[in-house]
């Protein structure tokens, strides 16, 4: 079989090469997790400011990256489906949300457990926690929207248009609160806490990312496996499947 | 072109006329639930004048998105707005019109009454004034958002709630400098920056907002 761009563009071609990948996925998100997490804990020094305490940046900034990439390629996915009409594409992008709005959760979780011991308070309403906690709102809102749909090809197209509004908003709402904050009294509360990257602190955040990344991929795989049984189900295939 | 987006206008506002007290429930709304805040935050002057930019522009957001639905909803209704997607006339300015006529029955109270609230508020004449300016500027951009979220949204069953959930995260930017204008004059500073922002903001809505109101009534009328 000759592979072209779109041959997975098929769900059912889709369905059969995911499910193959899925295990390696969770192999080498269990190989990354266990590296990233004996470099950071059981290598990487103690910091000189913050003691033990900063080790939570191994979990709280790699789900932030993941959670701001995953929202990126949400998007992406809509968008192509409404463009090209190309269903797996919005099934693939109703499979990436509820993993983002898990990192984003985690990200806000993590980063107020690491802010009680180091600021001295759960929270604080500067520009990236309010973004980071603005991005969980938009998340939640396309969960809303497709899930109130019905129709799944509505469902899509309105969940994509949706996601692109919300990208081009993104950067507005973090710029606005920046400048919102900086207006009137100065950050007295840096957000780079995170220590100088010493080059093993580096090396656990980056092992960390890489073990995020294989786990959504994982997670998202298995999830669009589940939604394209659910929306294919009147097919021959998904029939063969049950018997 | 113009024409067009006034005749749209025109016949919302007929529409609006007709059932004026149905109208004038955001205002009434808007009101009531700033009204609810000395009640339940205490009537220390000193408090009201702080939080009252804040309390003014998150109650104008709400009764904003209250009445948004009724853009589209009669006319999903009985049919009209499949007639208005398929006219030759372009989609984008009819859904101006209709954010025009939202905004004079929905907006432009809010921005009337905000004074009001102000003074019950504490607020000083200058305050008064940048708060309307703010607001001025602010009704359109949430009339033109929440035509968005309802186009999004037409004909669901929770419709009226998922508006909420789908646009106020986007109205922020316009929270944050509409208040912070407020807030800057209070503390003897120019509200310049944050007009221009705001401004800046109505502009780039008004490009924006109208595209997607279109888009979104395309995806769901298909």
């Amino acid at each position: 079989m000759t592979l072209r761009f779109n041959t997975f563009a098929a769900p059912s071609r889709f369905y059969a090469l995911a499910g193959a990948l899925v295990p390696w996925f969770w192999g080498a998100a269990l190989l990354f997790g266990v590296a990233g997490l004996y470099v950071g804990f059981a290598i990487a020094p103690t910091d000189f400011q913050q003691g033990d305490a900063y080790r939570i940046i191994f979990i709280h900034v790699p789900a932030a990256w993941m959670s701001m990439l995953i929202y990126l390629v949400l998007a992406f996915w809509a968008a192509w489906g409404w463009m090209l009409n190309a269903r797996m594409a919005s099934m693939y992008a109703r499979a990436l949300a509820p993993t983002g709005a898990l990192f984003t959760f985690i990200a806000l979780w993590t980063g107020a457990l690491w802010g009680k011991p180091t600021w001295g308070t759960w929270w604080v309403w500067d520009a990236r926690l309010t973004s980071e906690f603005i991005l969980l709102l938009m998340y939640l809102g396309y969960i809303a929207l497709t899930e109130a749909i019905d129709d799944p090809r509505r469902a899509a197209n309105a969940g994509a248009l949706l996601a692109l509004v919300g990208a081009v908003n993104v950067p507005i709402i973090y710029f606005s609160v920046r400048w919102w904050n900086t207006l009137h009294q100065g950050s007295s509360i840096s957000m780079s806490t995170a220590p100088k990257m010493v080059s093993t602190m580096l090396t656990a955040m980056l092992l960390m990312t890489f073990c995020f990344w294989a786990y959504s991929l994982a997670v998202v795989f298995t999830r669009a496996r589940a939604i394209v049984l659910e929306q294919e189900s009147d097919t021959e295939w998904v029939r063969a499947l049950a018997r | 072109m113009i024409s067009l987006l006034l005749s749209v206008a025109h016949r919302d506002l007929l529409l609006a006329r007709r059932r004026r007290v149905e109208a004038l429930l955001p205002l009434g709304f808007f009101i009531v639930a700033a009204g609810l805040f000395p009640i339940g935050v205490g009537p220390e002057p000193q408090t009201l004048r702080q939080i009252a930019p804040g309390v003014v522009w998150v109650c104008a957001l709400l009764a904003a998105m209250l009445s948004v639905t009724q853009m589209f909803a009669s006319d999903h209704q009985d049919g009209s707005l499949e007639q208005m997607l398929l006219a030759s006339q372009p989609l984008l300015v009819i859904v101006g019109g209709k954010v025009l006529a939202h905004w004079l029955t929905s907006g432009v109270p809010l921005v009337l009454a905000a004074p009001l609230i102000g003074v019950l508020f504490d607020m000083n004449a200058q305050a008064i004034g940048t708060l309307a300016l703010t607001l001025l500027l602010g009704t359109p951009i949430l009339s033109l958002l929440g035509a968005v979220g309802a186009a999004l949204t037409l004909g669901l069953r929770s419709g009226a709630a998922l508006v909420f959930l789908l646009v106020l995260p986007l109205t922020v930017p316009a929270l944050i400098f509409g208040t912070g204008a407020v807030a800057a004059v209070d503390n003897g500073l120019s509200a310049q920056a944050h007009v221009s922002l705001l401004g800046a903001l109505l502009i780039f809505t008004l490009l924006g907002a109208p595209l997607a109101t279109a888009a979104a009534l395309r995806i769901s009328l298909d």
